[in-house]
């Protein structure tokens, strides 16, 4: 039993070390993990991993699946699942190439649109889950389905056959647009930095790495920004508070209907904006594409800390796991090992993590 | 003489065919902790949904400092400042006691797209609050979940007083509580009192009630069977009341006394 006594209270604030504190935090065990697949590329890896073009070649894919992952643990911290993301971003490429190629938009109206259709989708999701009070999973997992069914049907039907829709790098160049959602940026710095002799060249004096490919600016900044929603805002109270007790939350005044169903939307926007800079970068929408994405997001988010049961997580937890994940993804060709260890390096993160952060959550509410 | 917070007239209120309550009269003055008692199944919950807007009386009226009131929500009375801290407490275990406390009703500050989440404020609130009511948190970041039933109780209550509660119906709050905790919860009604909120303190629990009541009210299939006022009633008399009397008069003699 709990003691009310001051004195005695104040006693337990001195025992609560700097450690005692880091161990609440929800993102710990992704840091600790992190560091740990760190070290093992260190030693197996072959130098050129963790130079600066080595780096920016895991970067990438791991902001890719992190700006999913972001999306897929707020979602989580809300209580919910999305199985349908990454069915969601074949759906909205090929959208998205559709408004570009064929109906020949411009960026500025063809991504807004295409972050609608994807919004819209994703509020379906929602108002279904919240109406019937169905499961996520279950509700996702039809979509997962049908939009990766209705993906491939519809790129057939107008391609005559194949499966991908090419011409999107043709229609886009020169637009305006173009360089915020695809390619490097900082390419001008990097030259600089290249001609002082800063950082790594190719015996012609070109750069190795020509930028920063831009989503992984993308994935900083929209990590930041989920941060910031989640510990700074009313609306981050009431995704803590949606997915630790919706009832708890609704009777003391939280929108949880509608807190949840922006989140679907949010979520489903992640997609689709994965969707449209990858669709930029191969100039190609493939039916295909993202196939399993939905898991490794989920993944990278609980890594990250989030529980499973919702009302737990971070954002910078999911940021850490997708850097996880991108560094084991690509980590591995720079090793003898066999690329496929991947899976059995996700799987046997996943499972460390689930059970280091069931252990940090018992410690953190004080169950026994 | 002071006037009643709330006055409840000879409220009914029926389900379709049942009658869960037949003529309830009830009031309630600042700084007074009224303990509603009543056995399982005399109407007590339905009561107090229908005194704190989860429910409409199907007759009878409210009357809310003075005025006859009509709640069409939970959300109308409390704003009225009626705060209801229901057995689950509307608590959740894995936020901080912070998150807790201002949730669904957090503190801003600045403006437009910059509005955010005053966190000082509501950390130097939340445990200004709690020190208020004998509880040292080790920090406003500790989870709900760490703390144990009374304190949680505690909070639950804190909060409902810190956002101006006039009238705190606690419904049951000692019912899973070990001895000490009671004994917590009890001081912080006895605080709370004082500070001139109009208690309704629902309980089977004689003991408790007498601990902290200045009047009783005593449910029974639906009805009241009375409204007495400390020293003017004995704890045997209330636990006869309770019991519908005949019964519980013949099991007295064969457990001697214990209930």
């Amino acid at each position: 039993m709990s003691e009310t006594n001051a004195n005695i209270l104040d006693e337990r604030v001195k025992k609560e070390s700097a450690l005692a504190r880091m161990l609440k935090r929800p993102e710990l065990g992704a840091l600790g993990g992190f560091i740990l697949v760190f070290l093992f590329f260190l030693l197996t890896a072959d130098s050129s991993m963790f130079t600066l073009a080595g780096t920016l070649n895991w970067l990438q894919p791991a902001a890719q699946i992190g700006i999913l992952a972001i999306g897929a643990s707020l979602l989580m911290i809300g209580g919910e699942f999305d199985l349908s993301l990454g069915s969601m971003v074949a759906f909205a490429g090929l959208v998205f190439a559709l408004l570009v190629v064929n109906t020949g938009l411009p960026l500025i109206i063809a991504i807004p649109l295409t972050l609608l259709v994807a919004g819209a989708i994703g509020m379906i999701n929602g108002q279904i889950v919240i109406r019937t009070g169905l499961p996520s999973f279950i509700v996702t997992l039809a979509f997962l389905y049908a939009l990766r069914g209705l993906s491939l049907v519809l790129v057939k039907w107008i391609t005559g056959g194949t499966t991908q829709m090419r011409g999107v790098r043709e229609a886009v160049e020169g637009d305006f647009l173009a360089p915020i959602f695809s390619g490097d940026v900082f390419g001008g710095l990097f030259l600089w930095l290249a001609e002082r002799g800063w950082i790594a060249t190719f015996a012609n004096g070109t750069p190795k790495a020509t930028g920063i490919p831009v989503e992984i600016i993308w994935f900083v900044v929209i990590t930041l920004l989920a941060t910031y929603v989640l510990v700074r805002t009313p609306f981050g109270n009431w995704i803590f508070a949606a997915g630790g007790d919706a009832n708890a939350a609704a009777n003391s005044g939280v929108p949880v209907k509608l807190v949840k169903t922006v989140l679907f939307i949010i979520t489903a926007i992640c997609a689709a904006f994965v969707a449209i800079t990858t669709v930029m970068d191969a100039g190609t929408a493939d039916s295909s594409r993202g196939l399993l994405k939905e898991f490794e997001a989920i993944i990278a988010a609980v890594i990250g800390g989030c529980l499973l049961t919702g009302g737990y997580g971070s954002a910078v937890g999911a940021f850490i796991g997708s850097l996880i994940f991108g560094m084991v993804l690509i980590g591995l060709t720079y090793t003898g090992f066999d690329q496929d260890w991947y899976k059995v390096f996700v799987g046997g993160i996943l499972l460390v993590a689930v059970l280091f952060n069931n252990y940090v959550r018992k410690r953190a509410t004080g169950e026994r | 003489m002071t006037q009643p917070i709330v006055h409840m007239e000879n409220i009914e209120k029926h389900f379709g065919n049942i009658i869960a309550l037949a003529g309830v009269s009830f009031d309630i003055f600042p700084g007074e902790c009224h303990c509603l008692l009543g056995d399982n199944g005399a109407g007590k919950s339905t009561f107090i949904k229908t005194m704190s807007g989860v429910h409409k009386p199907t007759k009878g009226t409210i009357n809310f400092e003075q005025k006859q009131m009509n709640f069409n929500s939970p959300r109308d009375a409390m704003e009225a400042g009626i705060a209801t801290v229901f057995q689950d407490l509307a608590m959740i275990p894995l936020m901080s006691v912070t998150r807790n406390f201002f949730m669904g009703r957090e503190p801003t500050k600045g403006v437009g797209p910059f509005k955010r989440f005053d966190v000082e404020m509501a950390n130097e609130a939340t445990m200004e609050s709690m020190r208020e009511m004998g509880i040292n948190l080790r920090g406003p970041d500790q989870a709900v979940g760490t703390l144990s039933g009374g304190e949680r109780q505690t909070v639950a209550i804190a909060r409902a007083v810190y956002f101006g509660a006039k009238v705190l119906i606690l419904d049951e709050p000692t019912s899973a509580l070990g001895v000490r905790q009671t004994s917590n919860v009890l001081a912080t009604i006895d605080r709370v009192r004082k500070q001139g909120v109009g208690v309704v303190f629902i309980t089977h629990n004689v003991r408790h009630a007498m601990a902290v009541g200045d009047r009783f009210t005593v449910l029974n299939r639906g009805r009241t069977l009375g409204t007495a006022a400390r020293g003017d009633i004995t704890p045997e008399e209330l636990q006869d009341m309770m019991a519908g009397g005949q019964e519980m008069a013949s099991l007295e003699g064969s457990l001697g006394g214990t209930v």
